[in-house]
């Protein structure tokens, strides 16, 4: 049994389709990236799994359960089991470092709030941001921000992570501290979906990424085979634009 | 014009007049803080669902929308003669303080719907996409995150409001509820010179809402520092 699987799933936005019959699978602890050109559906689809999208057709079965995303109650059990980090951090303004981390699991959870903050710290520790915890989101950088932004979702101890783009907006010296910090998770079972267009930091983490093209997955392999030897003209049109600079 | 003046300060200063100026002061404040306090909670309510995308409030979305799109466009001073001659026949005896009141309470809800709404869409789409996606209700979604981020966006124009509404109450001496304007009035009426009458009923509006102004301008400085 797959940990995720997604089947002949679509998405729109008003009229326009933005995924169209995508299936995908991954297995429990599995690192399934999506790449391809911007406006393709990869962050679209990591929306409709969270539930911020919905889906108009197709299913999205986790760990043998299939959701539907139009009941609140299954969507709810479906986020305590699944995380997303954005692409703009999305850390609360208003709140400092650690009730960024500890808000989730007291308010949505019902952890007390000892033990939430203790394992907060622990997970600060992890991203390196354990310093910063008194500090309010405005006051750190982008990359910081970020590795707070992983602490956060993982503070509800999701099984799957989805990851959307999120070194697109850092500053390009902050990239590696927060590629880093995700390298470090990818072996504690995890399962993750990364949507990135950091190409080497895909081809070394993954254990599959799909290729995507205007809304529909064109071609799913290991990284090897996508990024040596893929078998879609539009990937390998993807690919060798993208490796040539 | 002085000797005027000088001459009749102490009859002017009398106890029963300085009572009469503060009953009159007290009205106005009166109208003011209960209009815009009912104006506040229901403004919030109204903000509050326009907002929402619930399908069961649909209805209660476009009865807001009216409400507030038709009593912004009204002047102050029909709504008081509207309310007037809508209260009087069904709850006769109804004070003519009574009736300024609710009107100030119609007007201010109207306007500081729109002040809360806002600032209510003033907060980023992101921050409420990230409370979703941590599972928060949208009542918790609201309560903290949304409005933590939208006070300093609300206060300033909400402020403003209220002590441009200290100054409009006065439009209820056409009523004839005697506040500061009407009382005024009442003094030069019986003698008393104009600028003096008149002069006490502009200090008196200065010291009512100076006080707000700073204490508004206190409230945006440490919410914008938090």
């Amino acid at each position: 049994m797959h940990h995720l699987e997604i089947r002949n799933l679509s998405s729109a936005y008003g009229s326009t389709e933005v995924l169209r019959d995508v299936s995908l699978t991954a297995d429990k602890g599995e690192v399934v990236s999506l790449i391809g050109p911007s406006g393709s559906g990869k962050s679209t689809l990591l929306r409709v799994l969270i539930g911020l999208t919905p889906p108009t057709k197709g299913e999205i079965i986790v760990a043998g359960d299939q959701i539907d995303y139009h009941s609140r109650k299954e969507l709810k059990a479906l986020r305590n089991r699944m995380s997303i980090v954005f692409q703009q951090y999305n850390l609360f303004q208003n709140m400092t470092v650690l009730r960024n981390v500890t808000i989730a699991p007291i308010k949505t959870k019902n952890r007390p709030r000892v033990e939430a903050e203790h394992e907060a710290l622990a997970l600060l520790e992890k991203v390196g941001m354990a310093d910063k915890k008194d500090a309010y989101p405005e006051e750190l950088s982008g990359g910081q921000q970020q590795r707070v932004a992983i602490a956060r979702a993982l503070a509800t101890n999701p099984e799957i992570l989805l990851l959307d783009e999120v070194t697109s907006a850092l500053d390009p010296e902050r990239v590696n501290e927060v590629l880093d910090t995700i390298r470090a998770l990818t072996h504690e079972g995890i399962t993750m979906l990364i949507v990135s267009h950091e190409m080497a930091f895909v081809r070394e983490v993954s254990t599959r990424t799909a290729m995507m093209d205007d809304g529909r997955i064109v071609e799913c392999g290991t990284p090897v085979e996508i990024f040596d030897s893929p078998t879609e003209a539009r990937t390998r049109e993807f690919v060798s634009k993208i490796l040539k600079h | 014009m002085f000797d005027q003046i000088t001459e009749q300060l102490p009859l002017f200063f009398s106890y029963h007049n300085l009572v009469f100026i503060l009953q009159a002061a007290g009205r106005t404040l009166s109208m003011t803080i209960i209009g815009c306090s009912v104006g506040f909670f229901f403004g919030f309510i109204i903000a509050v669902i326009r907002q929402s995308s619930s399908r069961p409030l649909l209805i209660f979305r476009l009865l807001s929308i009216v409400y507030v799109e038709t009593f912004r466009r009204i002047p102050f001073l029909v709504i008081l003669f509207i309310v007037l001659f809508v209260i009087e026949p069904l709850m006769p005896g109804t004070s003519l303080f009574g009736i300024a009141t609710v009107s100030v309470c119609l007007l201010s809800t109207a306007f500081l719907s729109e002040v809360i709404r806002s600032g209510l869409e003033s907060v980023p789409a992101q921050q409420i996409e990230g409370a979703r996606a941590l599972n928060f209700s949208a009542l918790q979604t609201l309560v903290m995150v949304v409005l933590p981020q939208s006070w300093k966006v609300i206060i300033p124009p909400a402020a403003a409001f209220i002590v441009m509404f200290i100054k409009d109450t006065s439009l209820a001496s056409q009523l004839g509820v005697i506040e500061l304007t009407f009382a005024g009035k009442m003094l030069v009426n019986r003698g008393f010179s104009s600028v003096l009458g008149f002069g006490v009923v502009l200090i008196c509006y200065f010291a009512l809402s100076y006080p707000l102004s700073r204490f508004a301008a206190y409230l945006e400085r440490r919410l914008a520092s938090s």
